[in-house]
């Protein structure tokens, strides 16, 4: 068994617009998850922080790079080897209210993915459905409930029972929280944190809440349109960024305490993300980057290790400017 | 304080098959000339209800503003004016910022027209005028290149641009208060703060009032002169923004404070999580709202609604905790500071 549970490299995710046009949502991407840990994507809209995620699950085809489960590629699985991935590997998405079938009872939305993958008796597959119920604090009375009847809370935490029910290592949180309620947000993350310590859960965890990602998170990357620009240990991120956009980031979270909110010193990103289509070559953040010099705008700079586990993208990092 | 907005004991309810909603429940409040007010809470609790009952942008039957409800805009009764008044008062004196830039603009207009709609109407400027001030307006809310975008549809502007111009929208007849309804929820942290940013400076610029609508205390942190807490259509406290974040004293607002987690906080340790849900707002409710969620709940607070305690000129609460014979507890401070 080796250290990482999933790896990629050089992941690209490209879509075709039209003849001429290519939208490189992901563009040479490495990745890698430890076992048992969180990893915490962020980054604006449109960076490409979910179709990095879903391509790492292999629901969209990667356009090219290899991407590792358990030391397997998983573009080469077929039958039963893709049906054990496909077992292993599960999402919880975004939108708890578009994201479960309207007509199917939450026992028959919990139990679709363990007709397929684990064949259970009926008996066993009630008892496992309320077992379910229960792990996410849900009771058994809501077996038999339609999604329409629970709070946004519930069905969250319906979508991740559904998540749970095969089983899996590993688990794409893709923005689970950004739907629900402050107050409801801190309970499916508590209970997303519990879950991880009791079933040993590997996590991905989508999201552009930046104070939940730390959080969560172990280590975090930082996505620039469809670029890797930083990733490092989540304390090192939020304390000591390196890249100008974790940066300008960082700096434009909102905090919610009084006293400190002065004193942090505030930086402004101007403008906003350009169109992923046909980016120019060079570093994508060169535009709106205020180090940018020649170089920047002609060369991509590679993830490189400028600390022990802190990675970053851009030329100008050593001589750094901070 | 120079008082432009005075609401007092407003009552808003549904009418609906399951029966009377009354989502808000008496709340009473003052707006002062220049200054932002904050209504935080969550879904549900009569923060949009409360904003939107202002303007008078409800309408009846299926919603009604009860009777006794006092809206005072600059001394006038909101309540009492004709359709014709209405329509100037909103635009013109009030105008409101809504939550989602995307669906509430029109897709079928450019956007240079939806800004010249109410320069024509409430200033009466012609066409000419009109559209040289919207791209005035858009200029200062800070669109690039505004001699173009003038003409161009809401879909071919992104979500952040989208929301300056409905920013440039509401203030094009530089209105004395202006409503923002989540203003910034559906927006990424970079263009939230370029937003918030604008904000602020237009605000100082103008001399417009504030009322912030948001779930989000950072923003409010960031931006508020003065916080109103609300919970089940009632505000359980109120003060300057200082007070509610270092010396707040209802539980409801420490939970809010608490489930936040700071920048500081140690990793994945367990967040404060509020358990349960707000209360049904069909059902009479003659005892402290909270009392089911709280834990520092007492016998009286499932018997009697607590009234208003009065600590400064600015800082209020609703809370038994407040009451002389009431027994002293350890406060979210306390604890955080352990």
């Amino acid at each position: 068994m080796g250290e990482y549970l999933v790896e990629a490299k050089n992941l690209c995710k490209y879509f075709q617009v039209d003849r001429k046009r290519t939208l490189k949502a992901v563009d040479h991407v490495d990745i890698a998850i430890r076992r048992g840990e969180t990893l915490g994507l962020v980054g604006e809209s449109g960076c490409g922080k979910t179709t990095c995620g879903r391509t790492l699950l292999h629901l969209y085809d990667a356009t090219s790079g290899e991407i590792y489960f358990d030391g397997k590629e998983i573009s080469r699985l077929r039958g039963k080897e893709l049906l054990e991935f496909k077992h292993q590997a599960q999402i919880v998405f975004q939108d708890p209210y578009s994201s479960l079938d309207p007509r199917m009872t939450i026992s028959e939305i919990i139990a679709e993915g363990m007709d397929v993958h684990l064949k259970l008796s009926p008996k066993e597959k009630n008892e496992r459905i309320n077992e379910l119920l229960l792990a996410v604090g849900l009771t058994d009375q809501f077996a038999n409930r339609f999604a329409h009847e629970l709070s946004g809370g519930q069905r969250q935490r319906v979508g991740i029972a559904r998540a749970l029910a095969v089983d899996p290592s590993f688990i794409v949180c893709d923005e689970p929280i950004s739907a629900l309620d402050v107050s409801i947000q801190a309970q499916i993350v508590n209970l997303l944190i519990r879950l991880q310590r009791e079933r040993g859960l590997t996590y991905l965890f989508i999201s552009h809440d930046l104070s939940m990602v730390k959080h969560i998170s172990d280590r975090v990357g930082v996505m620039y349109l469809g670029s890797m620009v930083e990733l490092a240990s989540s304390e090192a991120i939020f304390s000591a960024p390196k890249h100008p956009y974790t940066q300008a980031l960082i700096s434009a979270i909102p905090v919610a305490d009084f006293d400190g909110e002065e004193s942090r010193k505030k930086e402004r990103l101007e403008g906003e993300v350009p169109s992923p289509i046909d980016p120019p070559p060079g570093c994508r953040f060169a535009p709106r980057c205020r180090y940018a010099t020649d170089i920047c705008h002609k060369e991509m700079p590679k993830l490189e290790e400028v600390e022990r586990g802190h990675l970053v993208a851009c030329h100008h990092c050593l001589n750094n400017h901070s | 304080m120079d008082r432009i907005l005075n609401v007092e004991n407003l009552q808003v309810s549904f009418h609906t098959y399951a029966g009377e909603v009354r989502a808000v429940r008496g709340v009473s409040f003052e707006l002062g000339r220049g200054e932002t007010l904050a209504f935080v809470g969550e879904s549900g609790c009569g923060k949009t209800a409360t904003a939107k009952a202002i303007m008078r942008l409800w309408k009846p039957p299926f919603v009604e503003i009860k009777s006794d409800s006092v809206v005072e805009y600059n001394g006038e009764d909101v309540m009492k004016m004709d359709k014709k008044r209405l329509q100037s008062l909103r635009g013109n004196d009030i105008s409101m910022i809504f939550q989602d830039p995307m669906t509430s603009l029109n897709p079928t207009m450019t956007v240079g027209k939806q800004i010249m709609e109410g320069l024509q109407l409430h200033r009466g400027l012609n066409k000419a005028q009109a559209r040289e001030e919207a791209i005035n307006m858009l200029r200062m809310v800070k669109i690039p290149v505004p001699e173009k975008n003038v003409d161009s549809y809401p879909h071919q502007l992104s979500g952040g641009m989208r929301q300056r111009v409905m920013i440039a929208m509401a203030l094009a007849c530089q209105p004395s208060i202006l409503i923002a309804d989540e203003p910034t929820t559906a927006l990424d942290v970079t263009i939230q703060a370029q937003v918030l940013d604008l904000l602020q400076e237009l605000k100082t610029q103008l001399n417009t009032a504030i009322i912030l609508v948001t779930h989000d205390l950072g923003v409010i942190a960031n931006f508020a002169d003065r916080v109103q807490v609300m919970y089940a259509g009632q505000v359980v406290e109120r003060g300057t923004t200082k007070e509610i974040f270092n010396e707040a004293k209802h539980p409801y607002t420490w939970a809010l404070l608490n489930s936040v987690p700071a920048l500081a906080t140690e990793n994945k340790q367990e967040l404060y999580a509020l358990k349960g849900t707000p209360p049904d707002l069909i059902l009479p409710l003659n005892h402290c709202p909270f009392a089911a969620r709280c834990e520092y709940c007492m016998g009286i607070c499932r018997e009697q609604m607590p009234e208003e305690t009065t600590l400064s000129g600015t800082h209020k609460v609703s809370c038994w905790l407040e009451h002389p014979n009431a027994p002293k507890v350890e406060s979210f401070y306390d604890r955080r500071k352990k």
